[in-house]
């Protein structure tokens, strides 16, 4: 099934914030933005919710904590316990150091292949990318074409000194 | 906002650059030929580098009987250099995390560079321990692999294993942290090029990224979550590193203060690594007007705080051990200071302590070929700080019939030599392929001092 999108390419930072909040005022919906950088402001202006992922860091993290600690008590004492100069089965201190690195460790990772897995990044993926020199100079603003009005969604980038405004029918993935 | 507290400011990056310009120039080194001075400096590494591999596998087929070591003197030219070499890493992860938390923007000129040199220099590091293991193929036993060899599990009560865990945790993030911060400027370069092997190994390695403003927004959370961690590692990898002498009952090892020591020691050296190679790259790949004298001048302060610290460090433990009233520590720091290893000691001092107090000066800080002079100083002096720390504490111990001296044999220094050719060459190659300065975050930088200073539009 393909759909119809507007995509509007700007040469400023602010020109694409004053787009995307004029669009979401005029009630489009927004696609998504792409930009060169992260442009502060237009997560706000794109009305996009905080990430999750500092979330799944934290779980990440505490799940390594708790294997750290688990496993060096298991080792230690109950697996093959091993007389050390007399020191106790369980010398939780000393396994302080690891248990702090294992926790960087997983949550760390973790964090960057959940982030790779929830924006379906991968070592194959073509980019999808609406105009090249997004990655480059340019700042492409794209509106779902269902229901907006073809010339009222031209005036907002217009109004917005879009350099280039297109319409274009795209396959629909989602 | 407090834009009005940033104009009274000067731009961070110099020269009026669109956001085009800064793709440009930083890409511009990629495209063209490689330098005549490139290849020179490329030949000379990698035949360093050759002689540290001669010198390797000469010692690991003969054994460690090629070294200087003797019994009382176990401990000396392998780890000197495993300490310093991890301790010039941690300058890269300062820069991108705890200045990345404290939101110090110039830190994007310097930042990939950085991460770069911690990862070569971690790897320079983690070869010496393998070495010092003696039988290097057996390396896999320090992991917690159920085995039937002996006993069963490795002993998680002895900083040696921490130190495994801590170092490998410290690559394995400040890679992660690296190949992140790179993604976007990956897919920046892939955009640039038409066709052909190049753009097929970038677009690999982009992952597909393609601007999405919405995968911007949760790698913004990701890349502030990887400062975070980095700022942790930063402070405990280190820690971790001193432990395997604080923890032995050796005087001039069993302090307490060697943590802290050992951190603001890691980030000086690393500082002025950082310094060391900035200097050379910008002149050499024209990004003057991306590592400007300003950058230049922060970094000299940074290294001249952390370099009284660790000045501060070394009185502090004179006092200590005067005022402990310790027989054996008074005998290690006076024995350090004018026994036989004094002029060890005394270039330290004068590289460390004495050397970095002229960046008092602001006529020093912005001169470039004085901070240059005095950052190969502080590296020479931070070397030296480990071998006085490691040779004088084991040279003369308790038992006076068993006192020994020390001298590296060739093979010892081929190796450092070596260690020295594996770094620049991972770094030339690194200048080579890929984008030395974080694009996207200059680009972020160059638009807000345009939007604050105006510009040309």
């Amino acid at each position: 099934m393909s759909r119809r999108i507007f995509v509007g390419v700007f040469e400023d930072e602010a020109d694409v914030i004053a787009a995307a909040d004029a669009s979401r005022a005029q009630g489009f919906a927004i696609v998504d933005a792409f930009t060169p950088y992260a442009v502060h402001g237009l997560d706000r202006a794109m009305g996009l919710k905080p990430s999750w992922l500092p979330w799944a860091c934290f779980g990440l993290g505490a799940a390594g904590l708790a294997f750290a600690t688990w496993f060096q008590f298991w080792t230690t004492a109950v697996a093959w316990p091993i007389n050390v100069g007399g020191r106790p089965w369980n010398s939780l201190p000393a396994f302080v150091p690891v248990m702090f690195e294992l926790m960087v460790l997983c949550a760390g990772v973790g964090v960057v292949v959940t982030f790779v897995i929830a924006r379906r990044l991968g070592p194959w993926r073509a980019p999808e990318i609406p105009d090249l020199r997004a990655t480059h100079d340019r700042f492409v603003l794209v509106l779902d074409g269902g229901a907006s009005d073809p010339r009222a969604v031209r005036r907002v980038f217009a109004d917005c000194r879009a350099v280039a405004i297109e319409e274009r029918d795209v396959e629909d993935r989602r | 906002m407090s834009e009005h507290a940033v104009s009274l400011r000067a731009p961070l990056i110099t020269g009026d650059k669109s956001i085009a310009q800064v793709t440009d120039d930083v890409c511009a080194p990629m495209e063209g030929r490689p330098t005549a001075l490139w290849w020179g400096a490329f030949i000379v590494a990698f035949a360093v580098m050759l002689l540290g591999v001669a010198a390797v596998s000469y010692q690991i087929a003969t054994g460690i009987g090629t070294w200087g070591v003797n019994r009382t003197v176990g401990w000396a030219f392998d780890i000197t250099n495993f300490v310093f070499w991890i301790g010039i890493g941690h300058a890269g992860t300062l820069i991108s995390a705890i200045l990345f938390l404290l939101r110090q923007r110039w830190r994007t000129s310097v930042n990939r560079a950085a991460e770069a040199m911690t990862i070569f220099a971690v790897i320079c590091a983690a070869i010496f321990p393998l070495i010092h293991m003696g039988r290097p193929w057996f390396a896999y036993w320090v992991l917690p692999l159920p085995n039937t060899r002996g006993s069963l599990w490795v002993n998680f009560r002895s900083p040696l294993l921490w130190d495994v865990f801590a170092i490998g945790t410290y690559f394995t993030i400040s890679v992660v942290f690296w190949y992140v911060g790179l993604l976007p400027d990956l897919a920046t370069v892939r955009d640039r090029i038409k066709e052909g092997a190049r753009r097929r190994i970038f677009a690999f390695f982009s992952l597909g990224w393609n601007g999405s403003y919405r995968t911007w927004h949760h790698y913004e959370a990701v890349y502030l979550l990887l400062a975070a961690l980095g700022t942790a590692l930063v402070v405990s990898v280190h820690s971790i590193v001193s432990m395997d002498f604080a923890t032995s009952l050796v005087p001039g090892w069993h302090t307490t203060i060697f943590p802290p020591y050992f951190v603001a020691g890691a980030i000086f050296s690393g500082m002025a690594m950082v310094l060391t190679l900035m200097i050379i790259a910008r002149k050499t790949m024209r990004l003057e007007n991306y590592i400007t004298i300003r950058h230049v001048e922060i970094m000299a302060k940074l290294v001249l705080t952390t370099g009284s610290i660790v000045g501060l460090a070394y009185a502090t433990e004179f006092f200590i051990a005067a005022y402990s009233n310790n027989p054996y520590e008074q005998f290690v720091f006076i024995n350090r200071a004018f026994g036989p290893f004094a002029w060890a000691y005394w270039i330290m001092v004068s590289c460390n302590v004495i050397a970095p107090q002229l960046f008092w000066f602001k006529r020093v800080r912005t001169n470039l070929a004085a901070v240059f002079v005095l950052s190969l100083f502080v590296n020479v002096g931070m070397w030296f700080e480990r071998f006085v720390l490691i040779v004088t504490s084991l040279h003369r111990d308790y038992l006076p019939s068993s006192w020994a001296d020390y001298a590296p044999t060739s093979v010892e220094l081929a190796t450092l030599a070596g260690s020295f050719g594996l770094f620049f060459t991972c770094f030339l190659l690194f200048c080579r392929f890929l984008p030395v300065i974080a694009i996207s975050e200059v680009k972020a930088v160059v638009a807000h001092d345009r939007r604050t200073f105006g510009g040309g539009r």
